[in-house]
């Protein structure tokens, strides 16, 4: 037992890293007029943070983390994982992104190895692969292929390809929105014990407050596009959170009136 | 007591109601397995009764095949429960050998037997036999020549069609040089490189290949291409986050992605390839199927021409049936979501 804890210690040291978004813009460009979809964010993130970003739809939220993730550069600012700019993507980053985009020519499992065999590390490490389809309670669909899968499995599979990487940032756009109420809450459950377990920083694209509120540390509320932080609040509570506390259901109807939901909540 | 009555009164009238369901599944199992036996033995006799308009050798071992067909079809349809998965096959294929023996009546009655069709041009089923079994080595040598010619172009067209095209795909600065030749020189049949190719290359043998190997190599390029340009970015995207090298997105990304394009390619390839050999071989080459067929013409042999061209439909059919268990295994996954 102390050996295996050790080994894991040994294999994956500093759990989780900080993330700094330093004064970061950004636009696209549709049909030559420029359209600004983020504006002037700053967010500090410490490691093993676990942050919450809700904003309405199209405001810029998914934009934002694939700036995270190095898979595109920001017209201005800076970003910074552990002190290091962020120029390209890197495993030590991983995005379970809002379509699951599992690849359909390859199994469920081959899905799942996809990062370890692109870091060039499977052979010694198919262990980690089971063990990550353990996790989403996938095993016995090991040989299936995408197209034989639920929408709320595939979205699973996303997340196992993602953990196996065991990523010191895990970046998740909206990767319970397609579960069934039932699977969901299973999940954001394993999601907050995963987190405790590992350390990692995780920083999730939610459009549900309540679901913001019983995972996160920290929940972000973005204005309309171009997202600004609007409000920045800390969610002091022990795990497992309930969904009734009325802390939590003080600090929902402030978020949905932020997000200007007010007059119906 | 009710029920008693109730299954007196079914059976009593069993006999009668089931006497035309009995008939009808008889019908149903073995009636075209007995029609097939009929149609051969109809063969058969049409082949022994009447004599022969011209020469032929071996009309009546042809006549004997049939009956011994004939047979066949009718004992396995009969004792098609102890046959098992022969018996189902030839239960499948009963109706074809109806169409097939039916067929071959009508041909020898209108060709050996009283020249309904002018005789030198349409000969009859026995003058192609003797062609199979006279003509034999130089059959086969051709035949030979053939899948030998065509495998070698048709490999070296699907290997630089195939780089080609995931080159153009993938880098800007290919598609930039190789494109605008792709377009020009693409479209143009390959057989109208066939003057010059034969002047150009050292040898016939060499030129044909170059030319097979342009036919194949053109759709392949541009199905090769368009299939990696069409694969979507998410697929990098999550590949990229996983700490991929463009290699791997090369070999592990667009290449897969790109398969299914890829083999309407390899289809298409082939069939251009198959015109190209066949005038290839007609015009340069002394070897193959298409030399035979030109040969046979020169001595006005139409059963020669007939019993190549028969040879020849089966050598490409055959290519493609194995072009076809190749795609299969290669892209099962695709199996559930597109129409196969
Ligand atoms: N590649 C792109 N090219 C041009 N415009 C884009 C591109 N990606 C996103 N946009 C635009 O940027 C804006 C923000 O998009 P983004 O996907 O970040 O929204 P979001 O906050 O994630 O929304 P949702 O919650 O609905 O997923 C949208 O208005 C969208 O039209
Ligand atoms: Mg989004």
């Amino acid at each position: 037992m102390v050996a295996t804890a050790l080994a894991e210690a040994v294999m994956h040291p500093a759990a989780g890293a900080a993330l700094d978004i330093e004064q970061v813009s950004h636009a696209f460009d549709i049909d030559g007029t420029e359209l600004p979809v983020l504006s002037d964010v700053s967010i500090s993130v410490e490691p093993g943070e676990f942050v919450a970003l809700l904003g309405p739809s199209g405001c810029g939220k998914s934009t934002l983390l694939r700036l995270v993730a190095g898979l595109d550069k920001p017209k201005a600012g800076r970003l910074r994982e552990d002190e290091a700019r962020i120029r390209n993507p890197h495993p030590s980053r991983v995005v379970v992104f809002q379509d699951p985009t599992l690849f359909p020519w390859r199994s469920v499992w081959d899905n799942v190895a996809l990062g370890l065999e692109a870091q060039g590390i499977l052979k010694s490490q198919r262990h980690r692969v089971d063990a990550a389809l353990d996790l989403v309670g996938l095993s016995s669909f090991r040989n299936a292929y995408p197209h034989q899968l639920s929408g709320g499995m595939a979205q699973r599979v996303a997340l196992a390809r993602a953990l196996v990487n065991d990523p010191k940032i895990l970046i998740l756009d909206e990767p319970l929105g397609k579960l069934d109420s039932l699977t969901r809450i299973t999940m954001q459950a394993e999601l907050v014990s995963l987190w405790q377990r590992k350390g990692f920083t995780t920083l999730l694209v939610t459009h549900d407050a309540e679901e913001a509120l019983v995972l996160a540390n920290r929940v972000i509320v973005f204005s309309e596009r171009p997202a600004r932080v609007k409000a920045d609040i800390r969610v002091d509570r022990p795990y497992p959170r309930h969904r009734g506390d009325p802390y939590l259901a003080d600090l929902r109807r402030q978020i949905l009136g932020l997000l200007g939901l007010d007059a119906t909540w | 007591m009710s029920t008693y009555s109730l299954s007196d009164g079914l059976a009593s009238g069993a006999p009668r109601s089931s006497r035309a369901p009995l008939l009808a599944t008889w019908i149903r199992d073995s009636g075209a397995g007995v029609l097939a036996s009929i149609a051969w033995i109809a063969f058969g006799l049409s082949c022994l009764w009447w004599a022969d308009v011209g020469d032929w050798s071996r009309t009546h071992s042809l006549g004997i095949a049939a009956f011994v067909i004939a047979a066949i079809a009718l004992f396995g349809t009969v004792g098609a429960d102890y046959l098992g998965a022969a018996g189902q096959a030839l239960h499948k294929r009963a109706p074809w050998l109806v169409a097939l023996g039916a067929f071959l009546t009508v041909w020898e009655v209108a060709t050996a037997k009283f020249a309904w069709l002018p005789l030198p041009f349409f000969p009859p089923p026995q003058a192609i036999i003797d062609v199979y079994t006279d003509d034999l080595p130089k059959l086969l040598d051709s035949v030979f020549a053939s899948i030998k010619l065509q495998l070698g172009g048709y490999l070296i067209g699907v290997a630089i069609g195939f780089l080609t095209g995931v080159s153009i795909g993938w880098s800007r600065a290919v598609g930039y040089w190789v494109h605008p030749v792709l377009r020009f020189i693409g479209p143009l049949p390959a057989t109208a490189w066939l003057p010059i190719a034969f002047f150009t290359f050292p040898s016939s043998w060499s030129a044909s290949t170059f030319l097979i190997a342009l036919a194949t190599g053109f759709p392949v390029t541009v199905l090769t291409w368009s299939g990696v340009a069409s694969v979507s970015n998410a697929y990098y995207d999550v590949a990229r986050t996983l700490g991929a090298k463009p290699s791997f997105l090369v070999l592990k990304v667009a290449i897969p992605a790109a398969l299914p394009h890829v083999f309407v390619g390899l289809f298409m390839g082939l069939g251009s390839s198959f015109a190209v050999l066949v005038v290839a071989e007609m015009i340069g080459v002394k070897a193959g199927l298409g030399w035979y067929l030109q040969w046979a013409q020169g001595w006005a042999a139409y059963a020669n021409m007939y019993a190549a061209l028969i040879v020849m439909s089966l050598l490409c059919s055959g290519a493609i049936t194995l072009l076809f268990s190749i795609r299969d295994r290669l892209l099962v996954w695709q199996k559930g979501t597109v129409k196969w």
